[in-house]
């Protein structure tokens, strides 16, 4: 039995108390929502706080509220309760996608969209057993075998990186669903720490270093998603490329939004990339502004959209299939919110089309 | 507030409600559902497979919805907290209609996935009483099965629907608000 290393647990009952807790304890500490990245992670060795402090009592974390403005959803919300949640709109389509397209439905019901956003990066090589990783030697992402928090370590630079030797940063790829959908959409979060709170765009909440991804202060809980309300002008989707419809993460994604005039000439864009940095990559949408969506501007979007991708060998998958099929996820993506038919859409589309949500 | 310093292998005794019977359970804080229900408890019919949350295995119904046993820390479980496992689906010595429909239509054969299938398929006949095929490969889709090819599964899951009772269809006269 793969079990988890000893550890104190506490169950404050406010997020400040929680933020309180993990910043008073210090590098030891970690958040527990719900737990499907985490305990994988304790299980592997990568991670062992000797305090957890688990964030199920926080019941405000769990409440979800719609209003003229937009929906707020509590960090808590399960990624379940997310896809289906009574007050999203057609136009918030990729963030149902996203949250109904990850992982398994028994994940789903666990995992939080909280955690979601705060989850680690990924890697063939990282996501391992410790002795498989002591065998072919740990790598810059835990040199120690364990990864210290995030703050501990930023700077610092030791080991070997199996995806990029002889570099000097850690590859390992933001693998969240939620992030790139809820970037497009132009959500934001409300973070809170033991003195007061703040809100930062969900774009702003990454780096791209596989190390230390998270833009959080030690201590900082993140309380809130706030997902504006979109009119019925903005077209949304979630493309997700994996080898299976189920389980995997994806090794690349993309989300867009667009706000179409009648006359069919893009007013606003949005979109960002997943699987193919160590961060959601936000894509420079400016080249649509003021364009139809013909099928000229589709591919010389689609391929400007995949340039700053860098996908590397740490996941299912060869990197330049991935460029590829990530450009051909972009083009369909971009075709689906013109308004093509889904059987017009490629086998692509296909597999994005098991996970849409009942109508 | 007090933070009691606990040591990280001191168990304190959780009462939780597995498969209707209250139970007390030492629980340490890093112990898995899975461990506890396992070990803890001998209710050994909860399979472990990966144990990493790839697999379905351990698939076990907390208040009624399907979860991984092997991610729960069984100190999140709130106190009385309704834990279903599969030594709970039979009703005695009389099977459950998916454990007949299994059995009948070759819903396993080496056995080692169905105890997860059977608690997710019963808390999906619980949401979706008449679910469809498609419905029913999206609620199993957490399940790996390696030796059915899954065709099976889904005939068995389907056929049980009928004679799993569910709630009374809509339309039906609400026989609870006769009661007094
Ligand atoms: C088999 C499997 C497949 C998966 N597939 C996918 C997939 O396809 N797509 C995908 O996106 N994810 C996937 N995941 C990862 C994971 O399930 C999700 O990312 C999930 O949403 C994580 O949420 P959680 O509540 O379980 O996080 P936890 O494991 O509880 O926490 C994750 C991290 O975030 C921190 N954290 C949690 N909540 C907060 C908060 N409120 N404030 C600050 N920090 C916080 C924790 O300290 C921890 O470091 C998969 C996991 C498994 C086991
Ligand atoms: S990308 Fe390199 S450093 Fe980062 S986890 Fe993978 S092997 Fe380790
Ligand atoms: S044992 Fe829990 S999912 Fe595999
Ligand atoms: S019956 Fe053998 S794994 Fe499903």
């Amino acid at each position: 039995m793969m079990r988890c290393p000893p550890f104190r647990y506490l169950a404050p009952e406010t997020a400040a108390e929680a933020a309180r807790l993990v910043a008073a304890h210090g590098p030891g500490a970690a958040l527990l929502a719900g737990g499907t990245d985490l305990l994988p992670r304790l299980k592997r060795g990568q991670a062992a706080p000797d305090l957890v402090v688990g964030l199920t009592r926080v019941a405000a974390l769990r409440r979800a509220r719609a209003g003229a403005d937009g929906l707020e959803l509590g960090a808590g919300v399960t990624l379940a309760a997310t896809a289906r949640h009574a007050a999203l709109t057609p136009a918030h389509r990729a963030l149902a996608l996203a949250a109904g397209g990850a992982a398994t439905p028994h994940v789903r019901n666990m995992g939080t969209l909280g955690g979601n956003l705060c989850a680690d990066t990924r890697c063939g090589y990282y996501d391992q057993p410790r002795p498989w990783r002591e065998a072919i030697g740990f790598c810059l992402k835990a040199p120690a075998g364990c990864a210290e928090p995030a703050a501990a370590r930023a700077g610092e630079v030791a080991g070997t990186c199996w995806v990029a030797p002889g570099g000097r940063r850690c590859w390992a790829v933001a693998s969240s669903d939620a992030a790139p959908a809820l970037i497009a959409l132009g959500a934001e979060v409300t973070v809170c720490s033991g003195e007061g709170s703040r809100r930062l765009a969900v774009a702003a909440l990454h780096r791209d270093d596989g190390r230390a991804p998270l833009l959080l202060a030690p201590g900082e809980v993140l309380t809130t998603i706030h997902v504006p309300a979109l009119g019925p002008a903005w077209r949304t989707t979630y493309w997700k490329l994996r080898r299976r419809g189920s389980f995997d993460f994806p090794v690349g994604a993309v989300a867009l939004a667009v706000r179409l005039a009648a006359s069919g000439e893009v007013l606003e864009a949005r979109a960002a990339l997943g699987g193919v940095a160590s961060r959601p990559l936000v894509v420079e949408t400016d080249a649509l502004l003021g364009r139809r969506l013909d099928d000229e501007a589709v591919g010389a979007f689609a391929e400007a959209a995949v340039a700053p991708a860098r996908p590397l060998d740490n996941t299912d998958y060869q990197p330049a299939w991935r460029r590829r099929a990530l450009r051909e996820a972009v083009a369909g993506a971009l075709r689906e919110v013109r308004g093509d038919p889904p059987e017009a859409l490629g086998v692509l589309a296909r597999a994005a089309a098991r996970v849409l949500p009942r109508a | 507030m007090e933070h009691a310093p606990a040591t990280g292998r001191t168990r304190a005794l959780r009462r939780l409600l597995v498969n209707g019977e209250p139970v007390d359970v030492p629980v340490a804080p890093h112990e898995t559902l899975l461990e506890v229900l396992r070990e803890g408890l001998g209710l050994t019919g909860t399979k472990h497979g990966c144990e990493l949350g790839e697999c379905g295995a351990c698939a076990v119904l907390v208040d009624g919805v399907p979860v991984l046993a092997c991610l729960t820390l069984a100190v999140e479980l709130a106190e009385h907290q309704r834990v279903d496992t599969i030594e709970g689906l039979a009703d005695g010595a009389r099977l459950h209609p998916l454990q007949e429909a299994f059995a009948a239509l070759g819903g396993l054969q080496c056995g080692y996935c169905t105890p997860g299938m059977l608690m997710t398929a019963k808390a999906l006949l619980a949401r979706e009483p008449r679910p469809t095929a498609a419905q029913v490969r999206e609620a199993l889709a957490g399940n790996l099965c390696r030796c059915t090819g899954y065709g099976p599964i889904v005939e068995a899951v389907l056929a049980a629907a009928p004679h799993v009772a569910g709630p009374a269809p809509l339309g039906a006269p609400a026989a609870a608000e006769a009661r007094p």
